[in-house]
């Protein structure tokens, strides 16, 4: 079992591994996500309240959860290559954020298409979540420009590691604060949380689970490309390389 | 060898020292905040109620920037002529070096801007029973914030184009610290509950004083490998 584990952080081995598994998780992922859009869209029935409008949950839960998922990927991955050094969870890290940011976007943007017809505006500044969704993305912003900044990968490596990590702790305060804030201010109710029904709840999950396959396999491509571009100098790349005839 | 109490303390008169030395450094944030004050009134009109509505929030963003103009330099000079290497390599735990140079950074440029506001509080018609809360949330706020730029000055020291980096970095982990400031006062403006903003920021300052210069001095040290 611990061997198992100690090979998978090599980056050969893990190059391999992930080479194998990409497809298993991209394709049930998008299959999920096709039923799950079909069910959705075209048979749940009508929000009582909301009209078609609410279908747009359908992708916008899943965004919004991935991408508070990707940020904790990225600082887990990031404390790992701090406290053992593992350089594998710093490509993680590295491979994450960019997913994350986009995830984070998307769950802006639907929040922001399904706030039209629902609040009669594009952009509901006294909403909690969206500012507490804003704020993440520009802490990824933040993460991404430091990482940028610094030539040296294993310097931006730790340094964007701490940045998470403070990131982290920050994001807890972020939501406390946001949410103090809007009570204050009394920013258009949100719809309560009412229990949603079985059957439009269980498009959602397939959905999330859809949407976390998919997420897996985008990971794990974005680590074979990081892990790839990392060892270039190395033998195992080289050989790898020149094996496949495209060398040059 | 000296307590680590005379160490942080030593860090900080040097630093005290060298901004007394130096007094533009300390001066130009000074500036800055009341011409950000300044810009607010002739960007959105001078109408005495909208002034005093907006007052809480203008002054707590212009204390947010001018703070941030400032972190830019603490590790910099000290960077630039080998000092911070000593600090490295010196037996005394970082940390605490660390804090005593933040500490030195607050007191000469988070306390002159709590001392500053109100006169700017004045020009936007804040009465003068709301500017004790007022400093008071701007004196608890800007040590976070000295503490948490730290952080970020650590990790961007000796990068090119480090201060808009910096900023980048710094502000959205800074918004909880000027939403619970500024709402405060807002409140005690409306003769509303702000105690609850106080102790948020109370609770922040004392979490940073002890936490943020272990992130910091850990930072000073994967920048300067």
């Amino acid at each position: 079992m611990w061997k198992w584990f100690h090979q998978l952080a090599s980056p050969p081995h893990f190059y391999r591994i992930a080479e194998i598994l990409s497809p298993w998780l991209a394709i049930p992922g998008l299959v999920l996500i096709a039923y799950g859009l079909w069910q959705g869209l075209f048979v749940v029935p009508m929000d009582y309240q909301q009209g078609d409008a609410f279908r747009i949950i359908y992708v916008h839960v899943p965004a919004a959860y991935l991408s508070l998922m990707a940020y904790m990927i990225m600082a887990t991955a990031g404390a790992v290559g701090l406290i053992w050094r593992i350089k594998l969870a710093h490509a993680v890290a590295a491979a994450a954020a960019p997913i994350g940011a986009a995830f984070t976007f998307l769950a802006l943007a639907t929040g922001s298409i399904w706030g039209r017809p629902m609040w009669g505006t594009w952009w509901e500044w006294g909403d909690p979540r969206m500012m507490s969704e804003l704020i993440l993305l520009f802490l990824y912003f933040g993460y991404m420009a430091l990482r940028g900044a610094i030539d040296d990968t294993a310097k931006a490596d730790k340094a964007s590691a701490v940045l998470a990590l403070v990131g982290i702790v920050n994001v807890v305060i972020v939501h406390f604060s946001v949410e103090w804030w809007s009570s204050l201010h009394q920013g258009q109710t949100v719809f309560k949380k009412g229990t949603m029904d079985a059957e439009m709840r269980i498009p959602l999950l397939i959905m999330l689970i859809g949407f976390t396959l998919l997420f897996g396999s985008m990971l794990l491509r974005r680590i074979r490309t990081e892990v790839l571009y990392r060892e270039r100098r190395t033998r195992w790349v080289r050989e790898m390389i020149l094996a496949t005839g495209d060398g040059t | 060898m000296p307590g680590i109490f005379e160490s942080l303390l030593a860090t900080t008169r040097r630093d005290l020292l060298l901004a007394w030395k130096r007094p533009g450094d300390v001066l130009n944030p000074l500036f800055f905040f009341a011409m950000v004050c300044t810009l607010f009134p002739l960007a959105v009109g001078p109408s005495p109620e909208q002034l005093e509505f907006s007052g809480p929030g203008v002054l707590w963003v212009a204390a947010l920037l001018a703070t941030l103009l400032s972190l830019n330099s603490l590790f910099l000079s000290d960077f630039e002529d080998g000092s911070l290497d000593q600090l490295l390599v010196s037996p005394q735990p970082l940390p605490v070096l660390v804090l005593g140079k933040t500490l030195a950074h607050w007191l000469t440029a988070g306390l002159p801007l709590v001392f500053v506001s109100p006169i700017l509080a004045l020009t936007y018609n804040m009465p003068v029973s709301v500017m004790g809360v007022m400093m008071l949330t701007l004196l608890l706020g800007t040590i976070s914030l000295s503490l948490l730029g730290s952080i970020g000055a650590a990790l961007t020291v000796g990068l090119h184009r480090g201060t808009a980096l910096l900023s980048l970095l710094i502000l959205p982990l800074a918004m909880p610290i000027m939403i619970l400031g500024a709402n405060a006062v807002s409140l005690a403006a409306h003769d509303d509950v702000y105690t609850t903003g106080i102790w948020a920021l109370g609770a922040y300052a004392i979490a940073s004083v002890s936490l943020a210069p272990y992130a910091t001095a850990a930072a000073l040290r994967i920048s300067n490998e």
